[in-house]
């Protein structure tokens, strides 16, 4: 992203004007944030899930209204057309405020990112703008169960037939396509050609006929995630996006878009200053009340654990737009990206740790009417934050291979037409 | 340092490193080892005409910095120092012309600051904590004297740079709080030994004063003692990041070109996961050692917060890094003849100085608390 995204308004708006604006309209307009755990940690009912969507597509419309939504997105597809600094005054003007933000990814970024960068220009008019109106909410069709991390070796196919694409296939950790309208979706569409050559990007309306859609239970009860079989769906040729067989080359900035969503550097996304796991969420001040509450406000080791907490958060705070400000000078690829997500998710798995030792028993076991169950269950759910968003091995790999120049991993499926690739142990 | 620097810090970085790299050879610092003083006093006198000991230091007073962001000026001939495990007494210096230059132009600050711009001079910080704080400070005291001086008791059991300092920069405990002084290094009644450390060319003294007295002149504002270890601070985890950067990139060279079992260490995936690990913490202490920088540098209150915050993860992450370097060498990372050794020197030294991790760790919880309660 460059200081301005393409497509400036004719007279852009300053900074500092820009922010007494959304200042303004922010206090006027939104409601005080919720509180309680965001993401994996959220434990809600479907009627409040879903009250919560509804929501987020009414303050979405509101902001984009308003002329806020889509700060970095360009005006030709119902952005605002403006630069980052634009994007952090925003942040900071919306902190404590309920702006949806954690509905942001994927819809924002990785899927509108995508669509921005590949995207035809009736695609872009099709669907940016609605995005940006809060009326189309996006997931990412791209992992699937036969594999985790190795995203390119999609099994999901479309064969193509005249103008249309016909899918089979089966998807798995998309969050929230129980509620969502659009799926960006990566697919084989090619088995004679080795693996990262053999692939396409489609958009799919999630809600048609042969799209069942199961709910997965994680085990904090959580059941935002979802895996979706495909069966026999018809895809207009108009819904691909890129050229047929270079979906890779799509899906490496696909998983670009979604690494810097996940270190908190996305120019497309809202990220209240202080929120999310590149933000102060496990500060040192926020552990404090379990602190208080296990009366261990003066014991020596607890308030070592609450430095090493509010450390990792303060670092956090400088690292990401540091390696934001060092892609865009040049200075690291855009792969450095990886560094920020491999942050975040080595801190956020100590912050889990600490707060579960500092909840004490009260961490194991709770009264029901005391509303959300505390630092145990989000113990439990620990890892999620160095898995889900690309795991922390393959951005450990991303680092040393593409950031530090180090050997590539071997592999046995890179010259190998794709068919012929082993997919499990030999018979026998 | 910093992402974006402008020409000019460019250019004072530039030839920081290039006079280090002809000057600070690592045969140059294995010679230097047995130096008493660990580093030649032209060579300190090198280094301040180049800008060393300036930016801290206003230019009406003499100094002056490339950017007006002084600290961050000075945070780049740190960082190659470090880069280089280069000696001297380059903090305590910088610190005490910080605070000369930042009090009235008396006869005592003057003489000494004229001198430590210059480089003919260098100084030592002897240093207590504030009352209520633990950072590892000394036990030295002070009482008033007739006349608005000051009689100065107490042991500094470590400082850096004090054994062949020409001035003594002490901060001390009074009942009411802290008092500053600055004082001849050869003034009656005081002691200084030279001790043995972990630093092949840094030094550091025992200094015990009895009774020392100092003029009315010769006594400086309490006030400044924050934002000298700020600074204190801010350089130590320049330097600190210098050493891992220096430690990081031999390292890397040497996975690439050491060969186990017919392949390079570098293709192993144990190996470059540590690496990433490891670049990952670099970049991180990067990061919050410029944001601590730039807070001091703007004046922002919450620069100590993050010169805690700073010291907490890369006292912590910088020594971590280096042996892990150690680790990958395998052993002649532990040789005298490899030159690993040396910024493990230096981040070790690092660690206890000016208040350990696990110190400013506890001030940090301090401060969650304080702002907590409020």
């Amino acid at each position: 992203m460059s200081d301005r995204a393409a497509g400036t308004k004719p007279e852009t708006e300053d900074v500092e004007s820009f922010r007494r604006r959304a200042r303004a309209w922010i206090r006027a307009n939104l409601d005080p944030a919720p509180q309680g755990e965001a993401g994996l940690g959220r434990t809600r009912s479907d009627e409040q899930e879903l009250a919560q969507v509804a929501r987020a597509r009414e303050i979405q419309r509101a902001l984009f209204d308003a002329g806020l939504a889509g700060i970095c997105f360009p005006v030709e597809y119902g952005g605002q057309g403006l630069s980052l600094e634009h994007l952090g005054a925003f942040n900071q003007e919306v902190a404590g405020f309920d702006c949806a933000a954690d509905l942001q990814i994927p819809t924002f970024t990785p899927c509108a990112a995508v669509i921005l960068e590949f995207g035809t220009e009736e695609q872009k008019r099709s669907h940016l703008p609605a995005i940006l109106r809060g009326e189309e909410m996006w997931m990412q069709f791209l992992s699937e169960p036969s594999g985790g991390s190795d995203v390119a070796g999609a099994l999901t196919t479309a064969v193509r037939n005249g103008d249309e694409w016909v899918m089979n296939g089966s998807k798995i950790w998309t969050t929230g396509a129980w509620w969502a309208d659009w799926g960006l979706c990566l697919a084989r569409t090619n088995w004679d050609v080795s693996k990262h050559r053999g692939l396409t990007v489609f958009m799919l309306r999630i809600h048609q006929p042969g799209v069942e859609i199961h709910r997965i239970e994680m085990l904090n009860g959580n059941r935002e995630f979802c895996q979706e079989f495909i069966t026999d769906v018809r895809i207009q040729d108009s819904d691909r996006v890129g050229d047929v067989d270079e979906g890779w080359t799509v899906g490496i900035r696909w998983m670009f878009h979604e690494r810097t969503a996940m270190g908190g550097g996305s120019p497309y996304v809202v990220r209240p200053a202080g929120s999310g796991s590149g933000g102060l969420v496990g500060s040192g001040d926020s552990l404090w009340p379990l602190l208080v509450a296990g009366g261990r406000s003066q014991d020596p080791t607890a308030l070592d654990l609450v430095g090493e907490a509010h450390t990792l958060a303060l670092v956090g705070t400088a690292l990401t737009p540091r390696i934001g400000a060092s892609m865009r000078s040049g200075a690291l690829n855009d792969q450095a990206a990886a560094i920020a997500r491999l942050y975040s998710g080595t801190r956020s798995v100590r912050y889990s740790t600490i707060a579960y030792e500092l909840a004490g028993p009260a961490g194991l076991a709770w009264d029901p009417d005391d509303g959300d169950p505390g630092p145990g269950v989000g113990y439990l759910m620990r890892q999620a934050a160095c898995i889900g968003g690309g795991t922390t091995e393959m951005a450990r790999n991303v680092i040393s291979e593409r950031v530090l120049g180090m050997p590539r991993e071997t592999s046995h499926d890179r010259d190998t037409p794709f068919r012929d690739v082993p997919r499990g142990p030999a018979a026998g | 340092m910093h992402i974006g620097l402008t020409p000019d810090q460019e250019f004072f970085q530039e030839t920081t490193r290039k006079f280090l790299d002809a000057q600070c050879t690592p045969a140059e610092l294995r010679s230097l080892a047995a130096d008493p003083a660990g580093y030649r006093p032209q060579w300190w006198h090198q280094g301040a005409e180049l800008g060393w000991t300036t930016p801290l230091v206003p230019e009406a007073r003499g100094g002056g910095s490339i950017s007006g962001a002084g600290l961050a000026d000075l945070s780049l001939a740190a960082l190659e120092i470090g880069r280089h495990a280069a000696p001297g007494p380059f903090i305590p210096t910088n610190v005490t012309a910080f605070s000369l230059g930042h009090s009235p132009a008396g006869a005592m600050a003057g003489a000494w600051l004229d001198r430590l711009l210059s480089g003919a001079a260098t100084a030592a910080w002897l240093r207590a904590d504030p009352p209520g704080m633990d950072l590892g400070g000394a036990a030295l005291t002070a009482r008033t004297a007739p006349g608005g001086g000051l009689v100065l008791d107490g042991r500094a059991p470590v400082a850096e740079g004090a054994a062949d300092a020409d001035v003594l920069l002490v901060t001390a405990r009074t009942e009411d709080g802290l008092v500053q002084a600055v004082i001849d290094a050869g003034a009656a009644g005081i002691r200084r030994r030279r001790l043995d450390g972990v630093d092949l060319t840094r030094r550091w003294a025992a200094v015990e004063l009895e009774g020392v007295e100092v003029g009315a002149d010769g006594v400086l504002d309490p006030g400044l003692a924050e934002g000298q270890l700020c600074i204190s601070l801010c350089l130590q985890q320049a330097e600190a990041v210098g050493a891992m950067q220096a430690a990081f990139d031999m390292t890397l060279a040497w996975t690439a070109n050491r060969y186990s079992f017919g392949r390079p260490l570098s293709s192993y995936q144990e190996i470059k996961h540590r690496m990433a690990d490891m670049r990952m913490w670099l970049e991180a202490s990067y990061a919050i050692t410029v944001s601590a920088i730039d807070a001091f540098d703007a004046g922002r209150p919450d620069a100590s917060e993050l010169a805690s915050a700073a010291k907490a993860y890369v006292g912590h992450f910088g020594p971590e890094l280096v042996q892990d370097c150690v680790q990958i060498h395998g052993g002649i990372g532990v040789t005298f003849d490899h030159d690993l050794h040396l910024f493990l020197r230096r981040v070790t030294a690092g660690v206890p100085a000016y208040g350990s991790p696990a110190q400013h760790r506890r001030r940090l919880a301090g401060m969650v608390a304080q702002r907590v309660a409020s």
